[in-house]
């Protein structure tokens, strides 16, 4: 049995309900996993050791206990996955600047990815419930192959925006005017004009589900076996 | 090199289909599979390129056999079909969908498909990919400054354009014809071609193309299993006239010599690229 862990940092739960979204898929995953903590669906208090950390939301600087729990999961998992945009890349919390109306006061938000060290990171607000069973998947069967985009994400990739497919593809003359990156986005921040993305930059909430999904940006081999 | 990737059988086709031979753009595979699909019930939706007014091109979810048939033809420029993908899903609630598209676009697909972060509940819904030829594409801007100055014939009066015989043809409603060498046309392409080395859609589940069959008919790969037994259901029904690749002019080999072509002028490219540090899809 593989012991998971669904760790909630600042965040709206959007990505537990993907995880949660999966139906029938889910319990086949459940069949070979163990959730062990879960303040949602799990009664358990403290987080245990684990193989694999699902973290949602981004860490709040502001916050010494958000730092620790960050810090905790990084000392009780082996595997850390950043879960969803906020975690990966920051997403919408990116924008917080503080004066909100609640107190303490919470002014600036991090990513975990740029906390501790990360081992995969799924973007998407939220990532989709069948991504998230993917890299579950891959992770129980050890398939490096497929994961290897999500570790380079948690690498590389703590800053996402619609900008990523203007500076990385249709700046270098990559962009073949797809459509891929408008379907993705999940605010519809992108419209196609000429064939090529422009960017509502009022509707980004910086998820980074246009720039994952550009075939001009990352084309995994593994994807040319189609049967 | 590999110049069509994997497929299991590769035949030379033809609709039988009178409606749409008129609008098709070759053998009509595309449109007939589409509306064989629909009536059958192995889809309840696709997406096309409609024409939007003097050959800008559209992506539209077509849900039934008329507004296929509105769709048919090429249009030589570029049309972000995977852009109402979703929309096919949420908006029209499309379960089984059909979707055609260049070679870059079938890519896109299967990438979606493996790893779909942004596309919630879309992969399974995706039942048929057709992918066709596919050597460069034109930013409309481009094309229509290759039909009205090379051509010198005006965008309205446009019914047909064609690339064959290394000319690219324009047929006008007046009935006339014509032709410019392609190699007039080089300078218009859009640049993110050139390092695209997907000649024949080889992600496809079915891929089809003029090159290599006799005029009006279209060279057909077929790739997957479940591509095979629509195909195979087509074929049975009367849907499309069906010839062994072997006994038609010009033949696979022209397919091989094209596809060939484009790999290593592209592959070239990617490298030149890769020399001045510029990005490169990988
Ligand atoms: C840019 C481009 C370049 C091509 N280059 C070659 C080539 O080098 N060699 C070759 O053999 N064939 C090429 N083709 C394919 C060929 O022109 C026909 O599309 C193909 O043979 C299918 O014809 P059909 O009669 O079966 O399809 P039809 O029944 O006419 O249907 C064609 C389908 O393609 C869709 N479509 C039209 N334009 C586009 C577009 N721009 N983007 C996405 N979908 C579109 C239409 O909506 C329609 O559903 C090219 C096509 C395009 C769009
Ligand atoms: S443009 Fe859309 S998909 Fe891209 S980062 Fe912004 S919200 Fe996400
Ligand atoms: S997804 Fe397609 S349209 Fe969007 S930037 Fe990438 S190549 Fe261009
Ligand atoms: S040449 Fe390649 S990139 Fe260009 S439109 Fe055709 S398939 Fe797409």
């Amino acid at each position: 049995m593989v012991k998971v862990a669904h760790v909630q940092l600042c965040s709206c739960c959007g990505c537990l309900v993907s995880l949660a979204d999966t139906y029938e898929k889910l319990l086949d995953v459940l069949n070979s996993i163990e959730l062990v903590y879960c303040q949602t669906l799990a009664d358990a208090r403290e987080i245990p050791e684990c193989d694999i950390a699902l973290v949602e939301g981004s860490v709040c600087l502001d916050d010494h206990h958000s730092l620790e729990v960050a810090k905790e999961v990084r000392e009780k998992a082996k595997i850390v996955v950043a879960l969803g945009a906020c975690a990966a890349t920051g997403g919408v919390t990116r924008y917080c600047r503080g004066n909100q109306l609640s107190k303490p006061v919470h002014s600036s938000f991090s990513p975990l990815t740029e906390v501790i060290k990360v081992d995969l990171a799924i973007p998407g607000c939220p990532p989709s419930p069948e991504a998230i069973v993917s890299v579950i998947t891959a992770a129980l069967n050890g398939d490096m192959e497929y994961l290897q985009p999500f570790a380079e994400l948690a690498e590389n990739g703590s800053e996402a925006c619609g900008c990523d497919v203007i500076n990385k593809v249709v700046n270098k003359s990559l962009c073949m005017g797809c459509g891929t990156c408008a379907s993705a986005c999940p605010t519809r921040a992108i419209e196609m004009l000429d064939g090529r993305p422009n960017i509502l930059k009022e509707l980004c909430i910086k998820c980074g589900a246009c720039s994952v999904q550009c075939p001009r940006i990352r084309f995994p081999e593994l994807i040319e076996k189609i049967e | 090199m590999n110049p069509f990737g994997a497929y299991k059988k590769v035949v030379s086709a033809r609709s039988t289909l009178k409606e749409v031979l008129k609008k098709a753009q070759d053998g009509g595979i595309v449109s007939t599979a589409f509306i064989y699909g629909l009536e059958n019930n192995l889809l309840d939706g696709v997406i096309v390129a409609d024409n939007a007014g003097e050959f800008q091109a559209v992506p539209k979810v077509a849900t039934t056999p008329e507004e296929v048939l509105e769709a048919a033809g090429t249009k030589y420029t570029v049309c972000p079909n995977i852009s109402v993908l979703k929309s096919a899903v949420r908006e029209y609630g499309c379960e089984k969908i059909g979707v055609v598209g260049t070679p870059c676009q079938v890519r896109a697909v299967r990438k979606l498909m493996k790893y779909p972060i942004g596309f919630r509940h879309v992969p399974d819904k995706i039942a048929l990919i057709i992918g066709i030829f596919c050597m460069e594409n034109f930013p409309y801007q481009g094309l229509k400054l290759i039909v009205e100055e090379h051509c010198g014939v005006k965008m309205e009066d446009v019914v047909k354009m064609d690339i064959g015989k290394g000319k690219f043809w324009v047929y006008t409603k007046w009935g006339e014809t014509k032709a410019i060498k392609l190699k007039e046309t080089h300078p218009y392409e859009q640049i993110a071609c050139h390092v695209c080395t997907d000649y024949t859609a080889e992600l496809a589940d079915i891929s089809t193309g003029s090159v290599g069959s006799p005029d009006g008919w279209s060279t057909v790969f077929i790739r997957t299993a479940k591509a095979e037994e629509i195909f195979n259901k087509m074929v049975e029904d009367g849907y499309l006239e069906v010839k062994p690749i072997e006994e038609v002019k010009p033949g696979l080999g022209l397919v091989e010599k094209l596809a060939k072509t484009k790999k290593e002028k592209n592959m070239k490219e990617i490298g030149h690229r890769k020399e001045l540090g510029l990005p490169v899809p990988y």
